[in-house]
């Protein structure tokens, strides 16, 4: 019927169309399999004598500091962002040998890194450690050693648009009430910005959570966590769930799936939002945006316990296949470890130095250092158990389906045995 | 001649390249690599420096990327499903061992922190290396090797500025030669009474002891302060240093071999098993629905452009192709932002309040939604080109045989433009059975119920091994490669099926 020349060019032309569309719309390119979620690039070590890898907003801190440092002693520095999946990339890389000398993450890093052996402990002096908050430097140590120099706080607090809402609350019950009246008279356009999103999120819902009598783990005697006894399907966390689920969609709607990690600052700083619930890495963005705001910790529900968000410290590590060691090991321990480039580091990341001394003179010009720090007065440790990667999601689940209107008891009594699940055996 | 030239150039090329990466090679002890490198050099030499009319001539370059870049990953996945490599196994024992011992150095209470110049009478590289020490406490001068620590008189070396700075017979490190020289130093301690003195970055030494030590006899770690004795033990899949009383040293294991053991937990954890056949089903709807539509919508546009009556069809097709000149990440990021139910463009301009991606149907009709988006301009370009290589007179002799457009379209256009996209069609099938990343950045494979956080309602395949892999037990490569390689079999197996299948259009001609 058709001669085959014809059938040939015919299919030699949709062959070479094919070959000229492979972007990525819908070519034939092998999808990512059996590679860690980051298998949209894995970052590549740059070639420097001082390698540092960090995240986008320590990055702007610690350059200046890392130049200076790399004049010093004659020799090149690279600071790299890595947006993605930070804490595994500079596992898997450190492996290989190709990873940082100097990673800089919050203590929960701590766990998974000791696990795997991707950290060297820091040769500190008796006499260097004094200087650092005992909190924040008892979250790195870990056997008699201490693995990272830590140098900022982070903890959540209530920021509050002041224009909205002049007077800060006392409960919970007074920021909902407070924050739809503002709704109400047009000056916002929501209460409350807390991130929950599809997926959920349990390190911003903790101090609601805790307020409201529930717990992840029971606290041994020692203060430590124990997490052979998990709280979160025990009657008290459940009645706490049932207090988040009157704040969500089926409720008041104080809190709703579609405020996330994305724009739930950035109602805030529009302008849009009464309330927000956020920590330090938000300050920068709200200074910047105008709004006029105050800081204060976040309320406890009326009658209920105090409201305790997780404490984490950032913190400088130092790799175990470091390429550069002993610059490394420098730039921690020599040239980090001084009141003038803790200083620094707040100047471009404002959040409370770890340092006392640097906090007590930044905190004498910048009462929202104070304000900051007087938010982690009821905190907890953010636990860095390696198993927390099989916690967080599920807990973040569940109250995602809380606030969107599923039963609380069974939802979490559910996730309660999940999280079991993941915990080993002692 | 010319021929002749080329071809000498491309093989030297070759060969050039090789002898270059030769010498990094070898100092890496990369001998894998450079055995492979000098293979196919010889391939290609012996191949295309004869004159002899060779068939090889024309499968050589295919089969060797084919080797390089399919088969060995393949091979590799393989042989890696049968570890236990992951979070927790990633050194070998000698390394684990290593690193525990050395994590173990605690300073000496009350020792002085010594002012460190590193020098050597070898090769500041390799060494011999001397540690030069001042006690800054008292300004006394030390000379230090793996001999023991002697003190030094002040006429015997330079001292400038609390370090010694010269010696006779001795050249000393830049700071730049010490940081390079770490491999030797990490393991260069200086004995002493109360332990031994390491380096501690450029420019300090301290005095400090290992307190824990490995008895290679009995295969034990002995804590020297308390006695207390950790020996291998089996925990679940993995080998740990443990006291008598059952508690680790370390959470650290190490790599080891597990046969079959990663296949076998796929086919006997309840867990994946009772989830798998939802998500298989979900996953077969997911990218054949994303075929059919990217086909139905770019076909008739393509139909539609191709009609001499239309005005301005390049500036029509150079606008269709947007999407697909956009990369792909970035759409997908800016639609999960239109789908969001308060704040998303999408329920904003109609008006709707539909959940989008907390809605379980409704994820998944976004995710096909932006799988059309991101998909039809692909099949509009394949099938315009398709279209146009459809001869006139095939259609000219369907319309004197009295076919109205219609018609025409249903028995001769169509079939002809199917028998030039099927092997486009499968390709797709299979490149969307795994497309991990639309799922990924869209839902995270969610919505998620509570008795199940594993399995979430837009999970296919292979963001839901993703999960079991890397999710609550934290990287489990072993494990991820056994999924891997059972996902390989499955697409291929689907895949071969789908070809046999459209061979059958062929019989249009």
């Amino acid at each position: 019927m058709k001669p085959i020349q014809r059938r040939c060019a015919l299919v030699a032309a949709v062959t070479l169309l094919a070959v000229a569309a492979c972007s990525d719309g819908q070519p034939a390119s092998p999808a990512p399999t059996g590679a860690a979620p980051a298998a949209s690039g894995a970052p590549a070590r740059q070639n420097a004598d001082l390698v540092i890898w960090t995240s986008e907003v320590a990055s702007r801190a610690v350059q200046p500091i890392a130049e200076d440092f790399g004049r010093q002693n004659g020799i090149t520095v690279a600071v790299q962002v890595i947006s993605a999946d930070l804490a595994a990339n500079a596992i898997t890389a450190n492996t290989a040998g190709n990873g940082p000398d100097v990673l800089m993450l919050p203590n929960d890093f701590l766990g998974g890194a000791l696990q795997n052996g991707a950290i060297a402990p820091l040769p500190l002096r008796a006499e260097d450690l004094t200087a650092y908050e005992s909190g924040a430097l008892a979250s790195v140590t870990r056997n008699g050693q201490v693995w990272a120099l830590p140098y900022g706080m982070e903890n959540l607090v209530l920021y509050r648009n002041t224009k909205a809402a002049p007077k800060a609350p006392a409960t919970v019950e007074e920021l909902v009430s407070t924050g739809q009246a503002a709704v109400k008279k047009g000056t916002v356009e929501r209460a409350l910005s807390l991130p929950v999103g599809q997926d959920g999120d349990a390190y911003h819902m903790e101090p609601f959570f805790t307020s409201a009598g529930g717990s992840l783990f029971a606290i041994d005697a020692d203060g430590q966590y124990d997490p052979q006894q998990v709280g979160v399907g025990t009657a008290e966390s459940i009645a706490a769930a049932s207090k988040i689920a009157a704040l969500g969609e089926g409720g008041s709607k104080v809190l709703t799936r579609s405020v996330d990690g994305t724009n739930a600052i950035a109602q805030f700083t529009d302008g849009k939002a009464a309330y927000l619930v956020s920590g330090p890495w938000a300050l920068a963005d709200i200074r910047k945006s105008g709004v006029p705001y105050d800081i204060t910790p976040v309320p406890p529900f009326a009658g209920g316990e105090p409201a305790s968000p997780f404490l984490a410290a950032q913190a400088f590590w130092l790799m175990s296949k470091a390429r550069n060691p002993a610059f490394a090991q420098e730039f921690i321990t020599k040239t980090m470890n001084t009141p003038e480039a803790m200083t620094a580091m707040y100047t471009q990341d404002p959040r409370p130095p770890v340092r006392t001394d640097v906090l007590a003179s930044v905190s004498a010009k910048d009462p929202d250092m104070a304000k900051l720090a007087a938010g982690a007065k009821n905190s907890t440790p953010l636990p860095d158990f390696p198993f927390m990667s099989g916690v967080w999601p599920p807990l973040g689940q569940a109250y995602a389906a809380i606030v969107g209107g599923a039963d609380p008891a069974s939802t979490m009594q559910k996730t309660a045995s999940t999280i079991e699940s993941v915990v080993p055996a002692k | 001649m010319i021929a002749v030239l080329i071809r000498v150039l491309c093989l030297g090329t070759a060969v050039g390249t090789a002898a270059a990466l030769t010498p990094s090679l070898v100092s890496g002890r990369h001998y894998a690599v450079l055995a492979v490198a000098w293979v196919i050099v010889a391939v290609l030499v012996g191949t295309y420096a004869t004159r002899r009319p060779l068939v090889a001539k024309y499968l050589v370059p295919g089969t060797i990327l084919l080797v390089l870049f399919t088969v060995t990953p393949v091979l590799a996945t393989l042989q890696l499903s049968t570890t236990n490599y992951g979070d927790g196994t990633r050194t070998t024992k000698q390394e684990t061992i290593t690193q525990v011992l050395a994590t173990s150095v605690v300073e000496t209470p009350d020792s002085p922190t010594f002012h460190l110049a590193v020098a050597t009478t070898g090769n500041p590289v390799a060494g011999p290396f001397t540690f030069f020490l001042v006690d800054p406490a008292t300004a006394e001068a030390f000379s230090g090797t793996e001999e023991g620590l002697v003190r030094l008189e002040p006429d015997q070396v330079t001292v400038a500025g609390g370090f010694v700075t010269a010696a006779p017979g001795y050249t000393f490190l830049t700071p730049k030669q010490v940081n390079d020289a770490a491999p030797h130093l990490r393991e260069f301690a200086v004995p002493t009474e109360g332990g031994a003195i390491r380096s501690r970055g450029l420019r300090e030494a301290f005095e400090g002891r290992a307190v824990l030590r490995y008895d290679e006899a009995t295969d034990t770690i002995v804590n020297t302060d308390t006695g207390v004795r950790y020996t291998v033990q089996r925990q679940g899949d993995r080998e740990y240093f443990v006291d008598g009383g059952g508690t680790r040293l370390t959470d650290q294991s190490w790599r080891a071999g597990v046969g079959l053991d990663n296949y076998r937990k796929v086919f006997t954890d309840p867990r994946i098993l009772g989830s798998f056949l939802g998500i298989f089903a979900w996953t077969v709807v997911f990218a054949a629905g994303s075929v059919a539509l990217t086909l139905a919508l770019g076909l008739v546009l393509a139909v539609t452009l191709n009609d001499p009556r239309v005005r301005g069809q390049k500036l029509y097709r150079s606008v269709l192709l947007l999407p697909y000149a956009i990369p792909g990440f970035i759409s997908i990021l800016v639609w999960s932002g239109f789908f969001n139910q308060d704040f998303g463009l999408i329920n904003g301009l109609t008006g709707l309040h539909v959940n989008w991606l907390g809605d379980p149907f409704a994820a998944k009709a976004a995710l096909l939604l932006l799988n059309l988006w991101l998909g039809f301009p692909y099949m509009f370009l394949v099938t315009t080109g398709a279209l146009q290589a459809i001869p006139a007179d095939v259609r000219e002799a369907a319309t004197i045989d009295g076919a109205g457009r219609l018609t025409a379209f249903r028995r001769i256009t169509f079939p002809l433009v199917l028998v030039a996209i099927a092997p486009i069609l499968v390709a797709g099938f299979a490149f969307n059975f795994n497309n991990y990343n639309v799922v990924e950045l869209l839902t995270h494979g969610g919505p998620f119920t509570p008795d199940n956080p594993n399995a979430g309602a837009t999970d296919i395949l292979i963001s839901y091994t993703v999960r079991l892999a890397f999710g609550a037990g934290g990287a489990q490569f072993g494990f991820a490669s056994a999924i891997a390689t059972l996902l390989f079999v499955i697409t291929g197996v689907l895949a071969a099926a789908q070809f046999r299948a459209t061979r059958s259009l062929e019989e249009v001609h």
